[in-house]
């Protein structure tokens, strides 16, 4: 059993690193609680998968602390983790049959032959691997190969976590979900903490209770998928998370709100006194495509734009639109009337969001 | 409807098939026509059926180079492949010290055999050779002109030096080619350095293993001029080996007829050898 904390933990690869740009992880503090389902989102370079090797021990880090249960473990290799790791390829014995694969861990660690013969058993019927035990691991499909890999972490009864590298890459699409399944009902069986690094938002919402967004390095968010589409707390959240992703608007601050391009929005006064302290001119407001209020005809505090193009996605449309020189996404369901040439659309204040320095603020004022 | 015939492609294999007939089957033929044959001059040649195959097969001084080509054979094999794995795996991957080891290791592949064997038959004298001259100083009678074993040794040596560079090279690309992940997961699965080696380096390095074990045994039983320059077949016959001895028959003595007979033979022994390894390696590989 695990908790994961990391303090003050940061990693570069230079050897004297100079400044922030230097750092493929800068300085975070997280925890993994002891039996959750995490996901790590992030497009590719954000440090995903050097913070997963560092969890596991392949790296080890140049700053802070990586602590398993409270005890620091920054100087044991992975041998001495009780962790097991999933790669984005799948990693088999090629010269053993499926048995020997999944026996082997056990085998390493000198367990008796009885206990290893069904150890192997019980996690071959939970993975449907019972038919191939006696088979080659080379000779095996794509998806068999990454269940073999995934034995290997659950054969042993030391192990408390599981690290997945996005191991989900070289599997079809059919068999991604069935995969995925299986991953969350072993999840619920074992009682392990599981970290599922992934650039797929889907995968990371379904696999995981709590999804820790990576950008630049940074653990930027963490959070369950719902708040992280309600209230991204940084832009690349926003844009990350969605499909599409928020309409991010850069504004100056002026008498009544915000404006920009001559367009201008009101808020709330609690907001504007705010903004009235930021110094940063670094401010932008985002909504999410879902929220964006669309009518066909000209209403009350409506704004007129152009429609550019409208996509129709089967259960529902995408409707692009030019506001001053802002393109503007909006989501609209399939019954919902489709404006052509003109919209009117209105950005309810409840789902408007204020970043300064790419950072959500005054949320607690809405 | 019947389809329309146009074979004019097939003479866009001529220009192979003129090749490989001038290049190999032309020379081959002509040797399985002097191995039936006996030929005095060029108007008078008789057929004698397998008769020249019998002679040569029953010719002791064939036999006994056969066997000590086996023996030669195996030695080497035995020696040099374990010793080029050791190598390969000892040699660093990163570096400016990686490029350095490589072309070290390379060097001896670069010298041709002849002057491999003059460059060990200096070494090896016991006058004026380091090698030589240093086993007898530290008391050991070494003499590779005189002793049979000694030269056995020496030749064994030579050949070790000469071409264990090669499954050296060969493994160390094998071993390149394995992702880090392997390592990684081995890690994790808490396998030993032996693990390692025996689960993922050593089976990873099976098909550059299988290439490099063929070519030294098919390179180490053709042997001529290293052991030729070197004892020169001596003392005795203790060094003759296969192509020496044919050579001394076909040219030396113009025995054209169990000569040819000879060279099919010697022919179908590296074939049936090779075809007999890689059957049972690939045979290893199947599901059973």
């Amino acid at each position: 059993m695990a908790e994961i904390q990391l303090k003050s933990l940061a990693h570069s690869y230079e050897k004297s690193p100079t400044g922030a740009h230097d750092y493929a992880l800068r300085e975070m503090n997280h925890v993994w609680d002891q039996g959750g389902a995490y996901a790590l989102l992030g497009p590719s370079g954000c440090g995903k998968s050097t913070l997963l090797n560092i969890i596991s021990g392949l790296l080890t880090p140049s700053e802070g602390e990586v602590l398993f249960d409270g005890v620091v473990v920054n100087h044991l290799p992975p041998q001495q983790r009780n962790i097991a790791q999933v790669f984005q390829f799948p990693v088999i014995y090629d010269s053993m049959t499926v048995f020997d694969n999944l026996a082997f861990p056990l085998r390493n660690m000198k367990i008796a032959e009885a206990k290893v013969m069904s150890k192997v058993h019980e996690i071959a019927e939970i993975l449907e691997l019972h038919s191939v035990l006696n088979k080659k691991a080379k000779n095996l499909s794509a998806d068999e190969k990454q269940k073999v890999s995934m034995g290997r972490g659950l054969v042993r009864d030391d192990v408390s976590a599981i690290l997945f590298d996005e191991p989900l890459t070289v599997i079809d699409p059919q068999l991604k979900w069935k995969l995925r399944r299986k991953l969350k009902q072993i999840h619920e069986q074992f009682n392990l903490t599981m970290i599922y690094v992934t650039h797929d938002q889907l995968e990371a919402s379904t696999f995981a209770e709590k999804i820790a967004v990576m950008y630049g390095g940074q653990i930027v968010q963490f959070g369950t998928p719902r708040e992280l589409f309600e209230n991204p707390n940084h832009t690349f959240v926003g844009y990350f998370i969605g499909s599409p992703g928020m309409n991010l608007l850069e504004v100056q601050t002026t008498a009544n709100g915000v404006s920009f391009d001559g367009i201008e929005i009101e808020l709330s006064d609690a907001r504007k006194a705010m903004l009235a302290k930021v110094p940063s001119k670094n401010i932008k407001i985002g909504i999410r495509p879902e929220f964006v209020h669309v009518w066909d005809k000209p209403s009350e505090n409506g704004y007129e734009c152009e429609v550019q193009h409208v996509e129709d996605l089967g259960t529902y449309k995408i409707l692009t639109m030019k506001l001053g020189q802002q393109i503007i996404k909006a989501r609209l369901d399939e019954d919902h009337a489709v404006p052509q040439q003109k919209a009117y659309i209105s950005f309810p204040e409840q789902w408007l969001k204020i970043y300064v320095d790419e950072y959500l603020i005054g949320e607690e004022l809405v | 409807m019947s389809k329309v015939e146009n074979n004019k492609a097939w003479w866009l294999v001529l220009p192979v098939f003129l090749l490989v007939a001038f290049s190999a089957i032309i020379p081959l033929m002509t040797v399985v026509n002097y191995s039936v044959q006996d030929i005095f001059d060029a108007d008078h040649a008789v057929f004698v059926g397998v008769e020249w195959y019998r002679e040569v097969l029953l010719n002791e001084r064939l036999q006994e180079s056969l066997l000590r080509q086996f023996i030669f054979s195996f030695t080497v094999l035995a020696i040099e492949i374990p010793l080029g794995i050791a190598i390969a795996l000892m040699m660093p991957t990163k570096g400016s010290m990686a490029s350095v080891s490589l072309i070290v290791v390379a060097i001896p592949l670069l010298i041709p055999g002849n002057v491999v064997g003059t460059i060990w038959k200096i070494f090896g004298r016991t006058d004026v050779g380091l090698l030589g001259w240093g086993l007898n100083q530290l008391g050991i009678d070494y003499n590779y002109a005189a002793n049979p074993v000694d030269a056995w040794v020496t030749v064994v040596l030579m050949d070790v030096w000469h071409w264990t560079p090669l499954v050296a090279l060969l493994c160390y690309s094998g071993l390149r080619a394995i992702p880090d992940a392997f390592y990684q997961a081995a890690a994790i699965d808490r396998a030993s350095k032996w693990a390692v080696f025996r689960y993922i380096q050593l089976p990873r390095l099976r098909s550059v293993l299988v290439i490099g074990t063929l070519l030294r045994f098919m390179d180490s039983f053709m042997i001529y001029s290293e052991p030729f320059v070197l004892t020169g077949g001596g003392p005795g016959s203790s060094t003759t080996f296969l192509s020496q001895t044919l050579t001394k028959m076909a040219i030396g003595q113009f025995d054209l007829g169990p000569a040819a007979a000879f060279s099919l033979i010697y022919f179908l022994i590296v074939l049936l050898v090779s075809w007999l390894f890689f059957t049972t390696i690939s045979e290893m590989d199947k599901d059973k």
